[in-house]
């Protein structure tokens, strides 16, 4: 097995789903002859011709909603989006049709499309280079969120996404691209969309995160482990809407203490959706209320104060010690 | 160095066969054969005759808002019927009458706008995208549908319609400069109806025509006579044929007026004078179209009458079996269905939900 960055490993999905299927279409600015700025969509064009990946002008929404008619047709188009800051420019073609084509015509027609775009802080970028959006996309009926923290479930859920017949937004962290490596087998592996994991098992707390901070939460257990001797369970969600709940409400009834990390501000935050939960499936279990390490509700500040912004291994240790003191 | 003109590659040129006199230019006449000429007589009469029983119906609170199609058969028909039924066709809200030509059952149209998803349904060989609310948001869809057709070798083409105020919209200009840019067999019909609800065409644009906006994509554009039906169907046979030998997009502007009220929530004596619309009404498609028959001794004016009579029972027809129908539906659990290909478990749980609450309001009733 190859040891891959998050970026090989997407990489590496997308061309065995371009070669197994011909329908499989890239298109994005700048995926082409320059790769995506990235680098996901590296040498892609060399392999399958510029009419299996498209350079497209300028044009979020006009990406999107090619994508949409492509789909229609039977094709499978996989579009870049280069930061999901711009894709505010093409929201109301995945919220107006991508999301309900299938509903509008009663089965008729339906968007097997991905969209993949890098979210989220920590690569000191330029202002709407950072920010998380999930709870947007994860709001809509119709739509799928999946987001994945490392580059072996990176590529098994994107093949995922590619075969999904629904419409899927794929986020990726640009923080973990090229963060680490990871064992990607060359062989074809898939994970289920809707479907969260149990990456470490514990009985005093559970940490609930996804994405770029499934590593600091991560980390943070390891810390409550030697230092407090607190065994947390951590929990990752992979997909956020459909959302699985079967795995964090049985180990909040294990555990009893729950703890949710993400960098998306607060309000209305992903983490609000999970409290709601918690509360009504795991309610008599809790023994405290359930705390949040979270984005605050605020502009992502540029970045010499962005780690002030982002959740960070200090702030989730410094809350599951507080929400396990009586 | 001195300052010269650019040459640019596509003129733009205005399309008029059969003018407002009933006067006809026999050198461009297309040639349709007659069969083919009574059949799009027979489509624009019930586009209208339609029309107007669902205007009715609205008014009698028996359906929902809709939006009227009168004035603007010719426009519709005259594109539509350049093209064949493996082709596609992207609609914006007001193509009834290029909906029914291409197959989609009137009683469909009064179950939707009755309210019920059901009558979204879109018939499996149909390829015929579902009416699209926001305005615009469709131009897009076409490109794409154009694009795979011709990544998988078919020589199908998309054509999409919508309105003067969607010109403006930022969907119309990255359809048209994907289009062009990716050469897609796709022909974009604007009809110019000179309204945007209360926003007159003056004041949606300071272009000189639409179609000229194609010249900034480097796509051909021609303003036809959109009451003409002879001109729309030339001007449009011509953009299919050129589309299928894989020569890219083009843009049509029909120039039409809207007769009716935007939509049946709107009131148009607030925007508009009745001298305006009594200047558009002596150019009616229909009326003009009829006197091309006659004077070509296709139809007569008994044939008319006889026509008229069918037209009105095959409406009744479908009025009935709709109410039949809607009279069915009175299930609403079905709103779940044709959210994901598979029900997500959170779908199953909510839908489970409202089915206990009815059930609870049901027995309430029967003991209340
Ligand atoms: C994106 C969007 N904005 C606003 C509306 C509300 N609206 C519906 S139709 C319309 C005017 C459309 O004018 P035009 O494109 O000329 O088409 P017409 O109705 O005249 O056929 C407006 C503003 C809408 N449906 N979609």
């Amino acid at each position: 097995m190859a040891k891959m960055t998050m970026v090989e490993a997407l990489n590496l999905a997308l061309r065995q789903e371009m070669t197994r299927d011909d329908g499989v279409i890239v298109l994005g600015e700048d995926v082409g002859v320059d790769g995506g700025v990235f680098r996901v969509t590296d040498g892609l064009i060399g392999t399958f011709g510029e009419n299996r990946v498209l350079d497209t002008p300028l044009a979020e929404s006009g990406i999107v909603g090619m994508s949409i008619g492509m789909a229609v047709y039977g094709l499978r188009p996989v579009c870049e989006i280069q930061f999901s800051g711009f894709s505010y420019e093409n929201f109301h073609q995945i919220e107006s049709h991508a999301a309900r084509l299938r509903w509008r015509s009663r089965g008729r027609f339906t968007v097997p499309m991905v969209l993949r775009t890098p979210y989220g802080g920590g690569v000191r970028a330029l202002e709407h280079h950072s920010e998380s959006r999930e709870a947007f996309w994860a709001h809509m009926p119709g739509l799928k969120m999946v987001i994945p923290s490392g580059p072996r479930n990176a590529r098994a859920l994107l093949t995922s996404a590619i075969r999904d017949p629904d419409p899927v937004i794929f986020y990726e962290a640009k923080a973990l691209y090229r963060a680490f490596r990871e064992e990607v087998p060359e062989v074809e592996e898939t994970l289920p969309i809707g479907r969260s994991q149990i990456v470490r098992e514990g009985r005093d707390l559970t940490l609930i995160a996804y994405g770029a901070m499934l590593r600091p939460t991560v980390a943070a257990s390891e810390r409550l482990a030697e230092e407090d001797g607190l065994e947390a369970e951590v929990i990752d969600l992979l997909t956020v809407s459909p959302l699985d709940d079967s795995l964090f409400v049985a180990s909040a009834k294990k555990t009893g203490h729950v703890l949710l990390v993400h960098e998306a501000p607060r309000s209305f935050g992903p983490g609000a959706e999970i409290v709601a939960r918690l509360v009504e499936k795991a309610f008599y279990y809790l023994e405290k209320p359930v705390a949040r390490v979270t984005g605050f509700d605020v502009v992502i500040p540029y970045f010499s104060r962005e780690n002030s912004y982002l959740p960070g291994i200090e702030r989730i240790v410094r809350q599951a010690r507080g929400l396990l003191a009586s | 160095m001195p300052r010269k003109p650019i040459s640019l590659p596509h003129p733009i040129e205005y399309l008029s066969i059969l003018d407002e006199n009933g006067t006809l230019d026999g050198d461009l006449e297309p040639l349709i054969e007659p069969a083919d000429l009574l059949k799009l007589h027979r489509a624009m009469l019930l586009g209208r005759r339609f029309d107007e029983r669902m205007l009715s119906l609205q008014r009698q609170g028996r359906i929902g808002t809709f939006a009227p199609i009168a004035g603007q058969e010719a426009a519709q028909l005259g594109a539509v019927a350049a093209l064949r039924d493996s082709d596609w066709m992207v609609p914006s809200f007001r193509e009834s009458a290029a909906e029914i030509w291409r197959g989609k059952p009137l009683e469909n149209f009064i179950i939707f706008f009755g309210g019920f998803n059901e009558g979204g349904q879109i018939a499996s060989e149909s390829n015929d995208l579902p009416l699209c609310v926001p305005v615009g948001s469709q131009v897009p869809h076409a490109v794409g549908l154009a694009w795979a057709m011709k990544y998988r070798g078919s020589d199908q083409v998309a054509m999409t319609f919508f309105g003067d105020g969607a010109t403006s919209e930022g969907d119309f200009h990255e359809g048209l400069n994907l289009a062009a840019v990716f050469q897609a067999p796709v022909i974009f019909v604007c009809q110019n109806n000179q309204w945007a609800i209360s926003i007159p065409r003056a004041n949606q644009t300071r272009s000189a025509t639409l179609a000229q906006k194609a010249i900034a994509y480097g796509m051909p554009g021609i303003q036809v006579d959109g009451n003409d039906i002879l001109a729309v169907y030339a001007a449009a046979s011509e953009a299919v044929a050129r589309a299928r030998a894989g020569d890219g997009p083009t843009l049509i502007e029909c120039v039409t007026y809207r007769l009716s009220v935007h939509t049946t929530a709107d009131d148009p004596k607030r925007y508009r004078s009745d001298d305006d619309v009594a200047v558009w009404k002596k150019r009616d498609p229909i009326a003009r179209f009829q006197r091309y028959l006659t004077d070509k001794g296709v139809l007569t004016p008994e044939k008319i009458e006889a026509l008229e009579a069918e037209i009105q029972a095959e409406i009744q027809a479908a009025v009935t079996r709709a109410e039949e129908q809607m009279a069915q539906m009175d299930d609403p659990l079905e709103m779940f269905d044709h959210v994901y290909a598979e029900m997500t478990p959170d779908l199953q749980a909510q839908q489970a939900e409202l089915a206990r609450e009815l059930a609870a309001a049901r027995k309430e009733d029967s003991h209340g």
